[in-house]
Formats: structure tokens, C-alpha cells, sequence
């Protein structure tokens, strides 16, 4: 045993830090994570591991991430409401909807960026050729990068802009369309807090609930 | 509803809540720190620990166990990421290396929570939770701890002891910080904020490809992330992400969490000093400057001023579509005037102004209201120059809460206002010097230099939030960075307790009829002149050649 209180008052100093450090670990950084684990995966089950949504039974993804709906080639399929671009993408990545929750970020181009103006003003067009609507009316959150890359939300507008193609390649009609987006619009928390959104992924899988009829 | 008007609705609503919160919380925290009685649990901790409760210490055994604490937490916690790979839970993660291993391990203990990183493919579960989320609960608790001493200074009389730095660490924890944390974590497991122990794995999508679905225990992370003022995101993408932040509810909570115990530290102030009319008059200043600061950061968001944002008819380059403008520039606003930093949004795509203002608010020291701890001690060292310079103008020897203002108090005040700048601008202004570290700039132009002033002025004033377009993952970045953090850290930490110090061997000097009035509209409107000076004359140079550069081009 050490007697402790003969040692210089710098010794004694740091073996009362490691001490307090190693119980404050135990405290903080085990026991305290550990109770709250329990906690969440009982009381908040489906949250606590991503709020995951199914379809036909099947996970098919976390209602709280956008996900790609895009071809082999990287292309925006038709048939499917499309999210935001997204920075959130390996290397190797051929679309602008990364969605890989492995590399959540943004593009951190600067409001003066020259790149980043291209890109926009590239967007602007495709995404109005796309849905086949003049290049103003396209809404800032089509042709922007969110901050996560995993924006799950776009504008009521970005959606409603999207509906007439999306309809024709499904061969809906609009006004039906046109309705489930407006059943799946999710006002503002309290009224105020936020902005009105859309989920791209649980009104995705609305419209191929629909499309199977 | 209007989105503005919305916006408006929002900061209402955090600003009455912080206010119902002021009273209650103030004093329960200044109870903590004048109560004789030990709880049970921590007499078991101190028995843990082997200190002795009843000893009071000198202020220079209260920052030397700081410092030993603090130093012993750095070493811990560079080891545990060296070895992570062969901990459990490692989530496939390589050991850190030793450069980014050091910088995170300063960042972490100095309250920065700067990340040179990606939280998704870099830490092990058991180094963020074990190691990380340890440092955001110790390094909020040590930021407290020494402005009570400080307060102590002003409290005792004719006595060279501040109180013993292990109970006070003790208390902080135990009787704050893990309480709220637990309220606090549920709260955002309710909103949906992860928390498990699944490794990153593959799911299949909707339109049948592949997706990446990430796990870890976030939410109990979240809360003493966004509490104890720290900002470290458990992903790349901070708050921004959904599995930290999930709805504009979180958000507007998140915010609230990172503001509550700044705001209510004057009420502990000025209940310990037995004057609640002096903790009044700090919360106003900090309050007038933080929504100033909000409502700049706001306007400038909404008018989307610079080419690329001008094209996308809004500023909505790194937001997020629940948050918006206003939820964005709330987060924005009240992260960089605490020393939180962690963001919903990334400021480096922000305007030239509405960045510009981030910026500015780092330059404020982090005082208004700054982080948990050290944002009081800052404001109190202003309110010691403050009362000088008034001194100055009138002739007499300054006072403050009854203690005079002599050349001593005066040499650590001025000491803690230079040591900040100082590591700040010879950090930037090295790494502007040198070819290598200027090549990690990626937007061109007067854009490019704030993203280095950015970064030195957010390691300096412990934030951590940051221009993320600089690639700082280099060696220069890393160990510099690591060197910037400490010494900004700590070296004002020590002139904080060493004016505690002095405070205490005084006597209470009676009040005259010409002591300056420092609960007065007079004295909150000369603090805030003073703060907006200092600031001005330190950082102009970097302000004009950067944002300004940008913005009025």
C-alpha cells in the first residue's frame, strides 16, 4: 500500500486526477450511456434505431434519411419523387442524391463560389426539363445541397412541381397524385417551429402503395 | 403563416423559456456550490478518488488540480483512441492516427469539440462515448467550477482560499450536468434521435439499391453535447443530421439546451455575491447581443446576397429543409455566441455577411452568453475593465461588487483579454505565412481568408464550430490546432483564478458616492461599448480583408 500522503503534492495531484478521471469515465461514460441505451430501446423503441419504414413488410429504409431513386447511371428515375441533391456520396458516386449515410456533410461552397454557380444554374435546368416546368418556378431546395447530404424533407413546392411527372410515368392521374402529396405535407411543429416539408422516402412509398391498386 | 414571421415566433419562445428558467436555475446551481452538505453519492466519489472534501484550497492548488485533471484527460484520452481498433464496438473503425489522435484529444478537454474528422468513419462507439462524451460532461464541469472560484473571489473576505476544485467538479456533475442529461436525452429520443449499439450496416432501398444505415449511442451524447456548450458531432454532419436532430422541435430544443445554463449563470452570480440586481444586468447584455447577433445573422440569411445563393433564389446551400432560414440563423446565432459550435448548418455557404457575423460573435470571446462557466468569467473580466476604464474617466479607484480594481487585478484582467487574440491571430496568421497550409483552402477569393481566420479564432475561443470547407485533417492543422486550443484555453483559466485569488485577501470596500453603479443601464451600456470595441479594434484588419471584402464587392 502507498502512503499517498507522503508523496510530493504534484504526485498527489495526478493520482487524484486519474483517479477522478477513471470515475467519472465509469460514471459518465459507461454507466450513464448504458442506462440511457436501456431506456431508449424500450420506452422509444422505434426512434432509438433510426424510425425505420417498411414496405410489403420489408425494411426499406429510415424515415428520417433520403435515400436515392435513381438508375444504374446515376439518372433521376421518373416514376419516383426526388430529394434534394445531396454531397453525401463516395468518391465514386455518379448521381448528385448521394443519400450515403457513410459520408454525411455538405459541400461548404462558398455564396460567391463560382463552382457552386454552375452547379446551380446546371440544376436549375435539368430539374426543368426534368418535370417539364419553366426554370424560375423551380424552388431553392431543388437545386441546392443540404447540410447533412440526408436531407429526408423537400419543399411542399419541390414536391408539387414534381407531380405531373411523376403521374404520367405512373400513369396516374395528377389530381390523385396531386392529393398524396398534399396528404403527406407536415406543417410546422406548434404552428411555427421550422418549415413545412415533405418526406421524399414515406411519400414514395405512398405512391407505390398507390401504384399497386 | 410567413416563414419570417414563423422565425420570429420561435426566438419569442426560446427567450421566454430561458427566461422562466433564469431564477430557478441560477439559484439551484448557486446552491449547489454554497451548500455544506455532501450527498451520499458523492462522498463515495470522493472516497473513490482519495481527496479530502473539507480541504480548501489556495488558487494555486485549485489550477494546478485543474490542471493535472485536465492533462491526465488529454493523455487518457489520446490513448483510448490509439487502441480503439481492439476495444469492443470499434464499428471497423483503424486506431486514430497519432496527429488527428492529439488534436481531437485538446479539442475535446478544452471544451472545442474543433473536429479535424468524421465521427461516422472515424471513432469507435466506445471512444465516443467512453472517451468523447466523458470530456463533453468534465470539460463543461471544469468551465463552471472556475468561475465559481472567481465568484468566491468576490464573496470572502481577508482569506487566500477559493474552495476545493475535485468537490466543486464533483457537484457539478452529479447535482447538474447528469440529471439534466437524462431529462434532456429522452426529450430527444422522443423527437427520434438514435440511440443503440447497431454497427453500420446495408439496407435495401425503396428503388432496390443499396443504402448505408449508421448507428451509435447518440441521443445520450446529444444532450450534454449541446448542455455543457460542447458541439462535437457524433456524425460528420453535426446537428445537421437527422439522427442528431431530427424536426424543427429538436432543433428549437437543441438550441434551448446549448443556451439555458449560460443565461442562468449571471442569476448564480448575483445570488452567490448576494445582488441580484448585478446578475440582472450581465443577462441583459448578453441577451442584447445574442439576439442582435440573431437578428443579423437572420436578415442576411433572407436577403441571400452572392451569385451562387442569388441563383438559387435563397440561401439554402448546407440547410436543411425543416429548420429553414429561421431555424438555420436561430442555431447559427446562438452556437457561435456560446462556445457550443456545434451546427444544423454550414456557415462556410452562408452570405460574406451573415457568416461574417458568426465570425464576429467567436470574436466576442464568448461572452454573451458565452459557454457554460466560461462565458460568466469572461463577461467578468470585461465588467473589471469596464469599471476601470469608468474609473479612469472619473478619477477615482475603480470597484467592483465591493473589491477594488488595483494594478494587480488589473494585470491578470488584461492578461485573460490578450491570451484569446493572441493564439487566434498567430495561429491564422502562420498559416497564412506558409505555402501548405494555405492550399487547404477551398473557396477562392476574400472567402478563403475567412475560412483560415475562422478556424484560429474558433479553436481560440474554445467553439469549434467552423468554415468546414478548409481541409484541416493535416499535420499542420492538427498539432498547431492541438497547441491553440490548450493554451487558449488554459492559460486564461489560470489568470481567472489568480484575480479569484486576489479578489479574496481583500476587504469589502464600502460603497461611496463614487463607486460607478454597476446594476445600472448606464454600466450595461458601457460593458457592452467596451466589449464591442475591443473587439473591433483587435479584429478589423481580418473582418475588413474577409467578410467585409466579400460582402460589399
Amino acid at each position: 500500500m502507498i502512503h499517498v500522503n507522503r508523496l510530493p503534492a504534484l504526485v498527489r495531484q495526478h493520482i487524484a486526477a486519474l483517479r477522478a478521471l477513471l470515475v467519472f469515465t465509469v460514471l459518465c461514460g459507461i454507466v450513464y450511456p448504458v442506462v440511457m441505451f436501456g431506456v431508449a430501446q424500450v420506452a422509444f423503441h422505434n426512434q432509438a434505431n433510426g424510425s425505420l419504414v417498411s414496405y410489403n413488410g420489408k425494411v426499406v429504409g429510415s424515415g428520417l434519411l433520403c435515400q436515392e431513386f435513381v438508375d444504374a447511371k446515376g439518372n433521376p428515375l421518373p416514376q419516383y419523387f426526388q430529394p434534394r441533391p445531396s454531397n453525401a456520396a463516395n468518391a465514386a458516386s455518379k448521381t448528385d442524391y448521394g443519400c450515403d449515410a457513410g459520408f454525411s456533410g455538405a459541400t461548404n461552397l462558398g455564396p460567391n463560389n463560382p463552382a457552386l454557380l454552375k452547379t446551380i444554374e446546371q440544376r436549375r435546368a435539368a430539374v426543368a426539363q426534368f418535370n417539364g416546368v419553366s426554370p424560375a418556378s423551380v424552388p431553392p431546395d431543388a437545386v441546392t445541397a443540404s447540410g447533412s447530404g440526408l436531407d429526408p424533407d423537400i419543399s411542399p413546392q419541390y414536391a408539387y412541381l414534381q407531380v405531373n411527372r411523376v403521374a404520367k410515368a405512373r400513369h396516374l392521374s395528377p389530381s390523385a397524385v396531386h392529393a398524396l402529396v398534399a396528404a403527406n405535407v407536415q406543417g410546422r411543429p406548434l404552428g411555427f417551429l421550422g418549415e413545412p416539408t415533405v418526406d421524399v422516402l414515406v411519400l414514395n412509398i405512398a405512391l407505390d402503395k398507390l401504384s399497386s391498386r | 403563416m410567413s416563414s419570417s414571421l414563423a422565425g420570429i415566433l420561435q426566438i419569442v419562445l426560446l427567450v421566454a423559456a430561458l427566461a422562466v428558467c433564469y431564477k430557478p436555475l441560477g439559484d439551484y446551481i448557486a446552491g449547489i456550490f454554497t451548500s455544506e452538505k455532501h450527498l451520499r453519492p458523492e462522498r463515495a466519489v470522493y472516497r473513490l478518488m482519495g481527496i479530502d472534501p473539507s480541504a480548501d484550497q489556495r488558487w494555486g492548488t485549485y489550477a494546478r488540480s485543474m490542471l493535472a485533471f485536465s492533462g491526465i484527460s488529454v493523455l487518457f484520452l489520446y490513448l483510448l483512441e490509439r487502441v480503439q481498433h481492439w476495444l469492443p464496438y470499434a464499428n471497423g473503425n483503424v486506431n486514430v492516427p497519432p496527429a488527428l489522435a492529439w488534436n481531437t484529444a485538446a479539442s475535446f478537454v478544452t471544451n472545442t469539440n474543433w473536429q479535424n474528422y468524421s465521427g461516422e468513419s472515424t471513432m469507435g462507439y466506445v471512444t465516443q462515448m467512453a472517451g468523447l462524451a466523458v470530456q463533453n460532461f468534465v470539460s463543461a464541469a471544469v468551465g463552471i467550477v472556475v468561475v465559481i472560484a472567481l465568484i468566491r473571489g468576490f464573496m470572502r473576505t481577508k482569506t487566500d482560499r477559493l474552495g476545493n476544485f475535485w468537490v466543486d467538479l464533483t457537484r457539478v456533475i452529479v447535482r447538474l450536468l447528469l440529471p439534466f442529461s437524462v431529462i434532456g436525452a429522452i426529450i430527444l429520443m422522443a423527437t427520434g434521435v438514435i440511440d443503440n449499439f447497431s454497427a453500420t450496416h446495408l439496407i435495401h432501398s425503396l428503388a432496390g439499391s443499396q443504402q448505408t444505415m449508421v448507428g451509435g449511442p447518440v441521443a445520450s451524447q446529444e444532450v450534454i453535447k449541446e448542455m455543457g456548450n460542447n458541439g462535437g458531432g457524433f456524425f460528420n454532419a453535426n446537428s445537421a443530421h437527422p439522427f442528431e436532430n431530427p424536426s424543427a422541435f429538436s432543433n428549437w430544443f437543441e438550441i434551448f439546451l446549448i443556451l439555458v445554463i449560460p443565461f442562468a449563470l449571471p442569476r448564480t452570480f448575483g445570488k452567490m455575491v448576494g445582488d441580484n440586481r448585478q446578475g440582472y444586468v450581465l443577462a441583459i447584455v448578453m441577451a442584447v447581443l445574442w439576439l442582435t447577433a440573431v437578428g443579423g445573422i437572420s436578415f442576411f440569411e433572407w436577403q441571400h446576397a452572392g451569385t451562387a445563393l442569388h441563383a438559387a433564389h435563397a440561401a439554402m446551400e448546407g440547410k436543411e429543409t425543416r429548420f429553414g432560414i429561421p431555424g438555420s440563423s436561430l442555431f447559427a446565432g446562438s452556437t457561435t455566441v456560446t462556445s457550443t459550435g456545434a451546427v444544423n448548418s454550414f456557415h462556410d455557404s452562408f452570405t460574406a455577411f451573415g457568416g461574417g457575423i458568426a465570425l464576429f460573435d467567436l470574436m466576442l470571446g464568448e461572452v454573451v452568453p458565452g459557454g457554460v462557466g466560461a462565458g460568466l468569467y469572461g463577461m467578468l473580466m470585461l465588467a473589471v475593465l469596464t469599471v476601470f476604464i469608468g474609473g479612469l474617466m472619473v478619477g477615482r479607484t475603480p470597484e467592483y461588487i465591493g473589491k477594488k480594481i488595483r494594478p494587480t487585478e488589473m494585470k491578470w484582467a488584461a492578461a485573460y483579454i490578450l491570451a484569446t487574440p493572441f493564439s487566434a491571430l498567430i495561429g491564422a496568421a502562420m498559416s497564412l505565412g506558409f505555402k501548405t497550409p494555405r492550399a487547404s483552402i477551398l473557396n477562392p477569393g476574400p472567402h478563403g481568408l475567412t475560412e483560415i481566420v475562422y478556424a484560429f479564432t474558433s479553436m481560440a475561443n474554445n467553439n469549434g464550430s467552423a468554415f468546414a470547407g478548409l481541409t484541416t485533417d493535416t499535420t499542420w492543422y492538427n498539432t498547431a490546432g492541438g497547441v491553440v486550443m490548450l493554451v487558449a484555453r488554459f492559460a486564461p483559466m489560470v489568470f481567472v483564478l489568480a484575480l479569484g485569488g486576489t479578489l479574496a485577501r481583500q476587504q469589502i470596500v464600502p460603497a461611496s458616492a463614487g463607486t460607478l453603479e454597476t446594476h445600472k443601464p448606464l454600466f450595461a451600456g458601457l460593458l457592452i461599448g467596451v466589449i464591442i470595441i475591443l473587439v473591433g479594434l483587435t479584429y478589423f484588419p481580418a473582418l475588413a480583408l474577409g467578410p467585409f471584402a466579400e460582402g460589399l464587392h
